[in-house]
């Protein structure tokens, strides 16, 4: 069928033209319901991707005919096949909080071209998750760039620092993207190529290539960038913190995730042959990284006051997770990371709605002081914000013991026990920034009423999706455990 | 569902049921205080039917659904868990029936949050007992902790938070930084968490390791109260009385002690741990506890802290019968825990009796107190002979399989901590009986009479006599457990 078979171009046509068509639409509500449509077409054809790869195993896809690698492709596997389901998932679920939270907090004649804008960043999303070739993902990657930058600077409504964030972005997003383009030069120099699979091919032949690894490595840099990696992170916080809590949502929970992915694609799917690279960037850059950003993002959430600065800082120290569980180089390793950006992602996704709702009900932001007694004041929001925030400590019976159980499986495998020293000491660490805040919302007096009559139910419903989800993986858990054991088995190999 | 799950379940959803009645009888004083007592019976009988048919060589285990590969959510009776499940559901009856008394003779306030978290932390020691997998003892292992918070935190003092504090902090951060990590290890190695006698660790497992592992398990179950990681228990005395007696003398600290036996019996296996000899070293800390913490006891003056001391010593009665690692060690300790939690439940009902009727908390002030209170210091000095280990008191079996199993060991020098030991329990349990009998009244004490703190502890003193002569009765369970 047409239009079954041309589902990973559709994917990203689909909210490319729906973008278009909103930004014409007069009213914010029809604009919003043209772009919540769209979203759930999405999340239709990311399904039907699902059960084409669980039947055929992996689809290329070959724009206008032209067959690689002359032209573009993109190419599903099992290694983003559930990528794209998480970005089209949460694209729903965060499209669904913005009615209520974007409408409140930028101005109503601005909100047909915010969706606009917001429809173009999950376009981007879907290409970033999909495309195989380099220079492609250049272009995706400036399309997610500038429309986030778009977003975030959409904040400025409510607080002006929100401009400098969204310039930070801007610069350093730039910076970032011109490494990855100079990379992807030299590895076009070296192999005449830009088809990721065909590089990978004409690799092996080539042999030892000075050009292809000095690409490699500015390409990886420009990734981390984009992917928030300690210590290129820098724009991420004040970017999170500052833009409108619809957009910190979207993008906390699913912008860094795509470009982890393709960082893991980069390093095992592709490079892996070129070990003499390979492995030293492993074990002596990723590691002592991932470990100092997971210490860094932790120590500095638990001295942090503002909620949403608490939870960027926090994501610094997730993503150190997640490549930390990659950098050990391993089939279980690789599993561990991927298992921990689908959690990861719904869970910091629900963290930040959750935010958003508190710093509406006090009309101000969320902080240590402003938030005292809110918890009690905003029962339904705070219970599902603490079952996220359990999630995110790892308690089980959540999704995120599964990430937990898995990266510790992987670590044990090394037999490494000072590996299993850290990330015990960081996980303890973990829970007293979490506790702060539940001791600040809950066991406090309030000390204001909250400027809203009640939480409102379009918002708190969200988070309660993004809640359910949670819980549910972290009680049946066998669907995204195999997910990341499939996208290990992807890159490198069944094991 | 077959009866025995249905009995299984409704040993677990009881206390669940009993706390939720509490919160919907809040404003009915007699109802609410009835549902604890009434839930503890019917928690009770199950337990007696679940342990009865465990006896009879059945198995009683639901699974609900899987977590991940090898963990399971479920239920699975051992019978070092049927016996465990016995002793928290049966000494919750009376202690329920002492909270009443307690709570209405002193006064306190927020009586319904109380009992409500109370029956939750029962709920977390039954699902510990009743634990298929080392998963799930851990999963409850942490609710007790976060149920039992708010008990010790109760009163709401600066001091009382503070104490609070230092509970959570020490139990919380040692089961994640170490407890948790070695169930990961465990389940990478063998794949699976399911308690199997004779140990799930694959053979060829190094001894090295094998130590590191059951330090990461004994010093990580910090409701073990194994030295250095006591402090804790000492801190949460603040707690109200009843709480100290049920919680901090039979339930928290006994799951401790009860997860580190489950551990070497089930998941490494008791024959593993003797040849390999990876619990040595665990077996001279367990006795280096036992007698610091006896000598500690001697001088604290507060009634309820030297029993929490004493607690810590005894604890390590029961590390010690696992580290030991033969048969009748861990028999004796297994039936450790029985006999010192209906014997140490009975000292704390009697210090907080004593609290209530006659306002004194220490013991220099106890002096010429027995003639007015005298069913309360009989008690007390029944359940002293018990925990010292003379017959024809409970206690005495218990010692006297731990001495065999030294023996047995090959660790004749444990015979000699566990007399000593023996020695400094008679010089600070007997010295309160001894001042309240022997010495005359310093002061006038104006002395109430709370009828329901003085009955549960006369009959679990009663109990801890008649334990003696019944052995029989639980022994079983043990035998079963050390079984090849």
């Amino acid at each position: 069928m047409l239009i079954l078979d041309n589902i990973p171009a559709l994917l990203v046509a689909i909210p490319l033209l729906a973008s278009a068509v909103v930004s014409l639409l007069p009213s914010a509500r029809i604009a919003w319901g043209f772009a919540f449509f769209t979203t759930l077409i999405c999340l239709y054809m990311a399904f039907e991707l699902v059960g084409i790869i669980s039947s055929t195993q992996a689809l290329s896809y070959a724009f206008g005919g032209w067959e690689p690698p002359w032209g573009i492709v993109f190419v599903l596997d099992s290694a983003n096949v559930y990528l794209v389901l998480l970005v089209a998932f949460v694209s729903v679920i965060a499209t669904l909080y913005a009615y209520t939270m974007l409408a409140r907090e930028i101005a109503v004649e601005d909100l047909p071209k915010a969706y606009a804008v917001w429809l173009l960043a999950i376009a981007s999303l879907f290409g970033l998750a999909m495309t195989g070739d380099a220079f492609n993902l250049f272009v995706f990657l400036e399309i997610s760039a500038l429309s986030s930058i778009t977003l975030i600077a959409l904040g400025a409504g409510q607080d002006r620092r929100a401009l400098l964030a969204a310039y930070n972005y801007l610069i350093i997003g730039a910076i970032g993207a011109t490494f990855y383009v100079i990379g992807v030069g030299y590895l076009y120099a070296a192999t005449g190529s830009l088809n990721l699979i065909d590089i990978t091919d004409r690799l092996n032949e080539l042999g030892t290539n000075q050009a292809a690894i000095t690409g490699l490595a500015f390409m990886l840099a420009g990734i981390m960038v984009k992917a928030g990696v300690f210590p290129v992170h820098i724009w991420l916080p004040a970017a999170y913190s500052y833009a409108p809590s619809a957009v910190s949502s979207l993008l906390a929970a699913v912008a860094t995730k795509v470009a982890i992915y393709y960082f893991a694609r980069l390093l095992f799917g592709i490079f892996i042959d070129i070990t003499q690279l390979v492995d030293f960037f492993l074990l002596y850059i990723l590691m002592p990284v991932s470990v100092l950003a997971i210490f860094y993002g932790t120590i500095a959430a638990i001295y942090q006051s503002d909620f949403k600065r608490l939870f960027a800082l926090s994501s610094i120290a997730q993503i150190g997770y997640i490549t930390f569980a990659f950098s050990l180089n391993s089939h279980s390793g690789i599993s561990a990371g991927f298992i921990h950006i689908i959690n990861h992602a719904l869970i910091k996704g629900a963290l930040f709605m959750a935010v958003g709702i508190f710093a509406l009900g006090i009309g101000s932001r969320a902080t240590m002081s402003s938030m005292q007694g809110v918890g009690r004041q905003m029962p339904i929001t705070f219970a599902g914000f603490v079952l996220a925030g359990l999630a995110l400590i790892g308690v089980p019976l959540t999704a995120g013991f599964i990430s937990k159980l898995y990266l510790f499986k992987a670590i044990f495998e090394t037999g490494n026990g000072f590996y299993v020293a850290l990330i015990a000491l960081s996980s303890v660490l973990s829970v007293l920034y979490l506790w702060k805040i539940f001791e600040v919302m809950w066991l406090k007096e309030p000390v204001q009423p909250l400027k809203i009559d009640k939480e409102p139910a379009s918002a708190y419903l969200p988070v309660w999706l993004m809640v359910g989800v949670i819980m549910i993986f972290g009680v049946y858990s066998g669907e995204v455990i195999s997910s990341g054991i499939g996208a290990a088995n992807a890159l490198i190999g069944a094991r | 569902m077959s009866d025995l799950q249905l009995l299984l379940a409704i040993s677990l959803v009881m206390p669940l049921l009993s706390a939720l009645a509490v919160l919907v009888f809040s404003n009915q004083e007699n109802i609410r205080d009835i549902c604890g007592p009434v839930g503890g019976l019917i928690t009770f009988i199950s337990a007696i039917f679940i342990a009865s048919a465990i006896m009879d060589g059945k198995t009683v285990s639901i699974t609900l659904w899987q977590i991940a590969p090898g963990i399971d959510f479920s239920f699975a009776v051992t019978p070092l868990g049927a016996l465990f499940g016995l002793v928290a559901s049966g000494l919750w009856i009376l202690a329920s029936i002492y909270t009443v008394g307690y709570m209405r003779g002193a006064k306190e306030k927020n009586q319904t949050r109380f009992a409500f978290y109370y029956a939750v932390a029962i709920h977390a020691a039954m699902a510990i007992s009743y634990s298929g997998n080392l998963m799930m003892l851990f999963i409850f292992y942490e609710v007790l902790t976060f149920s039992t918070y708010p008990l010790v935190a109760h009163s709401q003092t600066k001091e009382a938070r503070n104490a609070g504090r230092l509970y959570m902090g020490i139990l919380v951060a040692t089961s994640l930084l170490l407890f948790l990590p070695a169930i990961f290890w465990v389940w990478t190695v063998s794949g699976t968490l399911e308690f199997t006698k004779g140990g799930i660790l694959p053979a060829d497992f190094p001894p090295f390791l094998v130590s590191v592992m059951l330090a990461m398990f004994a010093f990580g179950i910090g409701k073990a109260a194994l030295m250095p990681i006591h402090r804790w228990l000492p801190a949460a005395m603040v707690a109200p009385t009843p709480v100290s007696a049920l919680l901090h003398a039979v339930a928290v600290v006994k799951a401790g002690v009860f997860s580190v036996l489950t551990i070497t019996v089930y998941i490494f296996g008791i024959d593993f741990l003797n040849t390999t000899g990876s619990a040595v070293w665990l077996a001279w800390l367990a006795a280096f506890t036992i007698l610091a913490s006896s000598i500690i006891a001697i001088t604290k003056d507060d009634l309820k802290a030297r029993l929490a001391y004493s607690t810590i010593s005894q604890l390590s009665y029961i590390v010690l019968g696992a580290a030991l690692a033969t048969a009748a060690a861990t028999e004796g300790a297994a039936l450790h825990i029985v006999m010192h939690a209906t014997a140490k439940i009975t000292l704390f009902f009697c210090a907080g009796a004593i609290y209530v009727n006659a306002h004194i908390k220490k013991i220099s002030e106890l002096d010429g107190l027995g003639p007015k209170l005298p069913l309360i210091f009989i008690a007390f000095f029944l359940a002293s002979l018990s925990i010292i280990g003379i017959p024809p008191m409970g206690g005495s079996w218990s010692k006297f399989l731990l001495m065999a199993g030294s023996v047995d060991a090959g660790m004749p020098l444990m015979l000699a901590v566990l007399a000593i030991s023996s020695l400094l329990n008679v010089y600070y349990l007997l010295e309160p009986c001894a001042r309240a009998f022997f010495k005359p009244a310093i002061k006038k004490v104006h002395v109430e009479n709370h009828i329901l703190t003085i009955i549960p502890p006369v009959v679990t003193a009663m109990i801890s006599l008649s334990l003696f002569f019944t052995i029989d009765w639980v022994r079983p369970l043990t035998t079963l457990m050390v079984m090849p």
